[in-house]
């Protein structure tokens, strides 16, 4: 039976990789009570903290941590009528936070989950993984067998050309979860006991052309590479669907780290997931993108992007386009989407003034 | 969950390259005696083959193979290929094989794995290629379908062949065994999943398992170096085989696991001596990836057979120009299938001998 670890302190790292180039992004409605937890390891990142719901609530930040803070009021000031892409009453307003961030790379995590314990029994340092996930390469192109190459202890298999040994870069490193497991709410309600015990001790690249679900509670992506594709939708108050935010930034992510020649990566480190949201709420969010994801998976399964678009934006903005003109026959909600997911990019753009960085090579 | 196997339904074929395999097979005499074995010798080897008693198997050799393919195909069959002579006279619906210098590995709970039954039960489960769930196998114990996994999708396809791993050492190419003289691998990783549709991979022959009926023809000695030798890291047969494989499974929707189950394997060989061997596998794999990545198959071919003859000829167009191994691959691989119809069956029944 998973337990969270308590004992995180002997677990800090000497040295907080990347200190001043990440931020932790983390979306809430309550509290932020499960930061004294992450104490060791969060303690020396800056935060942000996106608080969804009622601005006028205040929001407990546990002492000794650096952080901004951004309510409703707050999007709105600082967005004008572009705010209107930022979903409310919905974590989705989570991107947010990746979108005022002046930093190289993001994490994010939810309020419900807990640090894990690895099969020693020793405490995981969840941020420490995702950063070596981010800073060794990724290898898309052909599948080794033992999983990421760059692990202490492993290497490319017999088989694996030479000339792809160098990797790619990597935009995006997907967490995992032990105890409550990242179930839609149909496999919550036939297995609500179920809880995720296994221990994979493992980090793969997930292949060119393959798509897959992106959970957004346990990620951490590089923003300068990739941070426009993480628009995570419209949901919530005044929107048909909930809990396809994450989903659908991830399906835009690994249609453009595809083209872009970048590489995501799925896996280690485990976080403990504490908290099953109630099935039924969770059933009537879902209800539509239950239905829709049939033709939305086959949608981004066959996208493709023009050569000319070689920076993130560019293929966001076509990837808006193309979902104008395919998905919106589905729902007008598409429509929408597609409006708020160019508006989400001039807000971007307009935040993050410096200019497009090189992406890398459009495929 | 997998379904219930009959025994007569699986043969376990060992290609044998080591004539004394008495430790070899009481190793394995938990896992194995209860099944049908096929052994092939290596027609190179020259000893006498010592095998313990007390199991169900069939022993083929030289001779046995000059007489049931004649003498002018059997050179298909020398060295780890030898293996592929099993694949040919068996009868049963599934196929284990694991290299002779293998052994049971211990899981981190110190349990011994059971090859087989993880094998069987990898390829009794359905394969999920068109959409890679985050939880790996969907259908383990303890794991489901993740949020966003597409419900149309959630039955899967016919899991062809299940491709297994290795503890102790690794099966890495002499280069790099050279390079890290001493690293094991120690690592357990516990998840079995499906390699994704369109994507390639690896498949070492060590540790395999296929389901004969769905596939069989598509496992094909074909690859032989010019230097080829006698370790695992002086070969390319099987990763050429694999890719035939993946590419076929691709185009007929059948789906390749990786994972599960580990076996030990023995420390042996020098890959430094063998660097000088190894390298032309090495550079060959430079051609042969984009080769396999780039190939596609006709609608027409919905047979496992055409889908050979089809790659084959591509082979022979396109690389065979390059090098010799690539037009005695082609033409090893046209000689299979031709063989496979006329020996190989292509049905078995579960109560057949």
């Amino acid at each position: 039976m998973a337990e969270p670890a308590i004992a995180t302190q002997a677990a800090a790292p000497a040295v907080a990789l990347l200190k001043d180039e990440l931020d932790i992004v983390i979306p809430t409605i309550r509290n932020l009570d499960f930061l004294e937890m992450w104490r060791p390891f969060f303690q020396p990142y800056h935060l942000i903290i996106v608080q969804d719901g009622d601005p006028s609530k205040t929001i407990k930040v546990p002492e000794g941590f650096d952080y901004e803070l951004y309510n409703r009021n707050d999007i709105n000031r600082i967005l004008g009528p572009k705010a209107s892409c930022i979903s409310f009453k919905d974590s989705a307003c989570r991107c947010f936070g990746y979108m005022v961030s002046k930093k190289k790379y993001i994490f994010t995590i939810d309020d419900d989950c807990f640090v894990a314990k690895d099969p020693s029994g020793k405490a995981i340092n969840a941020l420490e993984q995702h950063i070596k996930n981010l800073l060794s390469p990724s290898t898309p192109f052909f599948f080794n067998t033992l999983y990421d190459p760059f692990r202490e202890g492993a290497d490319f298999v017999r088989g694996y050309p030479f000339s792809l040994r160098e990797g790619v870069p990597t935009a995006a490193s997907h967490g995992l979860w032990l105890n409550i497991p990242d179930y839609d709410a149909p496999t919550q309600l036939v297995k609500p006991l179920e809880r995720n015990t296994r221990y994979v001790d493992a980090v793969l690249t997930i292949p060119k052309g393959t798509l897959f679900p992106m959970c957004g509670m346990n990620l951490a992506f590089n923003r300068e590479l990739i941070g426009p594709a993480m628009y995570f939708g419209l949901m919530g108050d005044g929107q048909p669907i909930g809990r396809y935010d994450d989903m659908w930034a991830g399906w835009c992510t690994k249609v453009i780290c595809d083209h872009l020649g970048l590489g995501v990566k799925t896996g280690l480190p485990y976080i403990f997931h504490s908290k099953a949201s109630n099935p039924f709420v969770n059933l009537r969010k879902e209800y539509k993108g239950i239905y829709w994801q049939e033709e939305i998976i086959p949608f981004f399964q066959q996208a493709v992007l023009p050569k000319d678009c070689t920076t993130v934006q560019k293929c966001y903005i076509e990837l808006a386009k193309q979902v104008k003109e395919k998905l919106s026959k589905v729902d007008p909600y598409f429509d929408k989407l597609a409006d708020a997911m160019v508006t989400w990019i001039e807000a971007w753009d307009e935040l993050n003034p410096t200019g497009p960085v090189p992406n890398g090579k459009a495929a | 969950m997998s379904l219930a196997i009959k025994d007569d339904e699986v043969d376990i074929v060992i290609g044998a390259l080591r004539s004394d395999l008495t430790t070899f097979m009481n190793e394995w005499r938990p896992m194995f005696s209860q099944f049908h074995l096929i052994i092939v010798k290596d027609p190179d080897l020259k000893e006498e083959l010592k095998i313990p008693e007390g199991f169900n198997l069939d022993v083929y050799g030289k001779p046995d193979i000059d007489q049931v393919v004649g003498s002018s195909t059997s050179i298909l069959f020398s060295g780890y290929s030898c293996r592929y002579f099993g694949y040919l006279v068996s009868r049963k619906k599934y196929i284990i094989s694991v290299d002779d210098d293998c052994l049971p590995a211990r899981d981190p709970k110190g349990f011994l794995v059971d090859v087989v039954a993880q094998h069987i039960s990898n390829l009794t489960n359905p394969a999920t290629p068109f959409f890679f769930n985050t939880l790996y196998e969907p259908y383990a114990e303890g794991a489901d379908f993740v949020r966003g996994y597409p419900f149309s999708l959630r039955g899967g396809v016919k899991c062809a062949l299940s491709c297994g791993l290795w503890l102790n050492l690794a099966d890495y190419d002499a280069p790099t065994q050279a390079l890290k003289a001493r690293q094991r691998n120690s690592r357990y990783v516990d998840a079995v999943m499906t390699v994704p549709a369109g994507s390639l991979i690896p498949i070492s022959g060590i540790n395999i398992a296929f389901e004969r009926e769905a596939v069989g023809p598509a496992l094909v000695p074909a690859l032989k170096l010019a230097g080829e030798g006698k370790c695992r890291w002086e070969t390319m047969e099987d990763i050429w085989s694999g890719l035939c494989v993946k590419v076929v499974c691709d185009h007929l929707g059948l789906g390749v696991k990786t994972g599960l189950p580990y076996i030990w394997r023995t420390d042996r060989g020098d890959p430094i001596a063998s660097l000088k061997k190894e390298w032309e596998g090495v550079k060959l794999m430079e051609e042969v990836i984009p080769f396999f990545q780039s190939v596609r198959l006709p609608r027409e071919a919905t047979t496992v057979e055409e889908c050979i003859v089809e790659v084959a000829n591509a082979v022979k167009e396109r690389l065979g120009s390059m090098d010799p191994v690539f037009a005695r691959a082609a033409k090893a691989m046209l000689d299979w299938v031709k063989l496979w119809q006329s020996v190989g069956s292509s049905s078995s029944r579960s109560s057949a001998v």
